[in-house]
């Protein structure tokens, strides 16, 4: 007995694999009509005919010249579908489907499938005002202007055309009686909705306006069907995911289990020489009747995967085939760090205490000038990152985003003043991942400290907050995206725990709770006469505030001021 | 385009020209020894590369490239005595030709290999590989070269890049043996994996890639000089095609064009390098007094005496090669959107 589902497939390469499908589906009992594209060759078309001649349930019919975005395809799926009709009449569905279709279950299930949905049309079909999928534009315009020439090879002529279209505001008239649809090419329809399109009193009328619309395959029938189907699954049977340019996918031989996973019915497009997945799928399985529905959601968020990665990318991810150019980054870096800058001037113990604090990687400053002063004075860390400073500072920008990428999942925490690398400021900056914190003017700390010259401290003095003041201006730009946080040194340390417990809580690695134990401030006793001997030799200190002569730590009361917040 | 732009497009324009002209020139050196490029088909894959006494690398590169679908190769032999030449005469697959001149002025090998690629790469994808260089790129143990080349038709790609990764050895270089045949991964197990950095250079718009091992152990003073990594050995070639820069670069400038560069990732592949077997050491002694490798060889002085010192580029932050998915993982190459 002839089987109620007949099988289109619309071939134009790799008549090899088509061949062993279309012997697939007739060994199953399913008839199949075979259109092979009229660019195919005389000679290999007829040996194509040839090898195909002891199966008595496979039939061809005529040839059209099939081009993408062109009639042809449609022309040769009606004629198909007719001689399909006409010669096997117990043809319940028609399957359309091309030779690089690839049926993923047992033929019988498909049958069973169908057999159990008599009156249903498997067909794709939406109104364009409800597709996102239509990728390179026309989704509208594809039914209201004329498309006579071909977009593959007379590109000039197509675009030419459409501009013209547009400049005269010429719109054609839809067909009275139907309202444009679009979907996937490959359909299942019934006997019934089938024979009304191709019967159909109007026929030539419509065939006449969809020559000239973008795409008919994908809107044909899909508009058609809506006239006469008395029930549409608006759903393709055949599995297809696309790339971001609307290309379909290929699968490969490591997609095998995930076909499987899919439960669909009919996969494509399947690379030709998938040898592994025409093995698999092609030799009748032994094994029990499922009664799924095929799932291609299932599968769906390998290739939104796959999409995301090519239109996306990995934030903070830079290298020979991702190499965004600035502000297109995308984030800048992969993940959150934190820069503290003057707190290990002002503290003793700083990174200790800090480290203690977070449970973070602590590093010194990163981009001192002798090297990078990684945590625990290693000399090269992950991803074989060393610490030579004429390396990095080759690179400022490659050398953090290298680190930051080689670390992820582990905060990093670094120091950074103005006697660093001045050319890392606008990358920091512009981070949304950095959350910077500065004490201006702490710097002023070690050379109150240090004993040498004080011609020497005064000039480096001067060149120290001439950098500092620069950065600040950059941390406070309109372009600034991190989160900057700045006190002066003399705010900062009336009161240094509150600030402090708002920036350790933000880094939020040990879960909020009360800082136990302040950090070691250093000895200020005479660092307000420090500065005023700086003003009395002409060096205007003003970054770290306003700090009086006899003020020694703690002999006013602090005054509470909330530090403020850049962005 | 801006007046500037005018100018560079037409410079370049003439750079590649005079490439052209240059290889065409060269064609003189060649020598041919097997001619089997009648057996090239429409369609085939084609290995370029110029090779000398590379008989221990020889068996395994040309193993694997076969196996990734490589359909012939055409191979330069320059000045071998160490029977690399009586090795590749006996593939079926490899049309081989032989010279002695100067393997720096023949820009590295390339003025030969364009000379090649105007004669029979017109129209194929071409791999331009030195013997040192074994090309992965995703998927590649499940989907051969056709399917790769197939799908960068598809999307409209006509070059893949892969970038030079340095394999090494844990231990000095000069510690392990390796016999010829076997995976070189078994030997140089370990690599760099985050300390690269990118530059994009005008006007031909390529990307820079410096780091690795050599930058950081070599190069740590003088950054600038470390060794380029960035290459595009897989295109799909046209006559008009020319190498500027070994293989880092081409022209026109468009096939340089292998990088995203709003956020996205292109696919791309990696050279496993495989420099650092033990034949390093005296090979660098023999490089060093040929100063065949570099412009201004006696610059890399150091460099090669610090070779021949058999260094031992591991450290406790070096990554052990796992395969592909893991490389990708790490961010040294990319799927791209090929799922």
């Amino acid at each position: 007995m002839s089987s109620t589902v007949g099988i289109v497939m619309l071939v134009h390469t790799a008549l090899g694999r088509a061949e062993q499908v279309a012997r697939h589906w007739a060994a199953a009992g399913c008839p199949v009509v075979i259109h092979v594209d009229k660019n195919v060759s005389h000679k290999v078309y007829s040996a194509f005919t040839h090898r195909l001649g002891d199966v008595d349930n496979v039939l061809f019919s005529r040839r059209h010249r099939c081009e993408w975005g062109m009639w042809g395809i449609v022309a040769a799926s009606q004629d198909a579908a007719e001689l399909m009709l006409r010669r096997f009449p117990d043809v319940r569905h028609v399957y359309l489907a091309s030779g690089s279709c690839l049926p993923l279950r047992p033929v019988q299930e498909l049958v069973e499938y169908l057999a159990d949905r008599p009156r249903t049309d498997f067909i794709e079909s939406a109104t364009t005002a409800d597709v996102p999928w239509t990728v390179g534009g026309f989704d509208e315009e594809r039914f209201t202007l004329r498309f006579p020439f071909s977009w593959k090879k007379r590109r000039k002529a197509f675009d030419g055309y459409v501009a013209l279209q547009r400049a005269l505001r010429l719109k054609r008239r839809i067909p009275k009686g139907i309202v444009p649809h679009m979907g996937s090419q490959w359909w299942c329809l019934t006997r019934q909705t089938l024979s009304a399109i191709l019967e159909d009193p109007d026929r030539a009328e419509f065939d006449g306006y969809f020559k000239r619309v973008w795409i008919p395959d994908e809107s044909y029938f899909q508009t058609l069907a809506r006239l006469y189907s008395s029930n549409i699954e608006s759903r393709s049977l055949t599995l297809s995911k696309f790339d971001f340019q609307g290309k379909p996918h290929i699968f490969y031989d490591d997609h095998l289990q995930l076909l499987r996973r899919s439960d669909c019915f009919v996969a494509r497009k399947i690379w030709p020489h998938a040898d592994r997945l025409y093995d698999a799928f092609l030799t009748d399985p032994a094994i029990a009747m499922k009664q799924t529905e095929p799932n291609p959601g299932k599968i769906d968020r390998i290739f939104a995967k796959a999409v995301d990665r090519r239109v996306k990318g990995r934030p903070g991810l830079y290298m020979q085939s991702r190499f965004p150019r600035t502000d297109w980054e995308n984030g800048v870096t992969s993940g959150d760090y934190s820069v503290f800058e003057g707190f290990a001037e002002l503290f003793e113990d700083w990174d200790d205490w800090l480290s203690r604090a977070t449970g973070a990687r602590v590093h010194g400053h990163l981009y001192a000038p002798e090297r990078a002063e990684f945590a625990g004075g290693a000399s090269i860390i992950s991803g074989a990152l060393p610490d030579s400073a004429a390396l990095r500072d080759a690179n400022p920008k490659a050398f953090l985003t290298n680190l930051i990428w080689n670390t992820r999942g582990e905060r990093q925490i670094f120091q950074y003043g103005p006697g660093d690398n001045p050319d890392l400021g606008w990358t920091l900056a512009k981070d949304p991942n950095a959350q910077i914190s500065v004490i201006s003017g702490a710097w002023a700390v070690p050379l109150f400290k240090s004993n040498r010259n004080f011609g020497d401290l005064r000039k480096e003095a001067a060149e120290l907050q001439r950098i500092e003041s620069e950065h600040l201006k950059q941390l406070q730009s309109p372009w600034t995206k991190a989160r900057v946080r700045i006190w002066t040194m003399a705010e900062f340390v009336e009161s240094p725990m509150e600030p402090l417990q708002t920036v350790i809580d933000e880094i939020g690695q040990k879960g909020l709770r009360r800082l136990g134990e302040a950090p070691k401030m250093a000895d200020l006793a005479g660092f307000g006469q420090f500065l005023q001997n700086l003003k009395n030799q002409g060096m205007h200190p003003y970054l770290m505030g306003d700090f009086p002569v006899d003020r020694g730590l703690n002999k006013q009361p602090p005054k509470p001021r909330r530090p403020y917040l850049v962005k | 385009m801006t007046r500037q732009e005018l100018i560079d497009a037409y410079r370049l324009r003439w750079k590649r020209r005079r490439h052209l002209w240059r290889s065409v020139r060269k064609r003189r050196q060649l020598r041919n020894l097997t001619d089997r490029t009648g057996a090239i088909k429409p369609g085939a894959i084609l290995c370029f590369s110029t090779v000398r006494n590379e008989a221990v690398r020889l068996p395994y590169f040309l193993a694997h490239h076969r196996r990734l679908g490589v359909d012939h190769f055409l191979m330069v032999v320059n000045g071998s005595d160490d029977g690399t030449r009586e090795l590749l005469e006996a593939q079926p697959d490899v049309s081989l030709w032989e010279t002695d001149a100067s393997y720096r002025l023949s820009r590295f090998g390339v003025d030969w290999l364009t000379w090649l690629m105007i004669r029979h790469g017109h129209g194929h994808w071409c791999l331009t590989l030195d013997a040192d260089e074994i090309l992965i790129y995703p998927y590649w143990e499940s989907r051969p070269l056709p399917a790769l080349t197939g799908w960068l038709d598809q999307i409209g790609e006509p070059s893949m890049g892969a970038m030079m990764l340095d394999m090494y050895p844990k231990g000095p270089v000069d510690g392990s043996n390796y016999a010829p045949g076997q995976d070189p991964t078994e030997v140089l197990g370990w690599f760099d994996a985050g300390n690269y950095r990118i530059t994009r250079q005008m006007p031909a718009e390529n990307l820079w890639i410096q780091g690795g091992p050599r930058a950081r152990m070599f190069f740590a003073a003088e950054p600038e000089r470390a060794p380029t990594l960035n290459k595009i050995p897989l295109v799909r070639w046209h006559r008009r095609y020319a190498y500027v820069n070994s293989t880092h670069s081409l022209l026109p400038k468009r096939l340089n064009q292998i990088y995203d560069w709003e956020g996205g990732e292109k696919p791309s592949g990696l050279l496993l390098h495989t420099k650092f077997l033990n034949t390093i050491v005296a090979r660098s002694a023999e490089e060093q007094a040929r100063a065949e490798h570099f412009n201004n060889s006696a610059l890399y002085d150091d460099y090669y005496d610090a070779l021949q010192q058999a260094p031992d580029l591991w450290t406790p932050f070096s990554t052990r090669y796992r395969g592909w998915r893991h490389l990708e993982a790490l961010g040294l190459m990319s799927r791209g959107g090929w799922p």
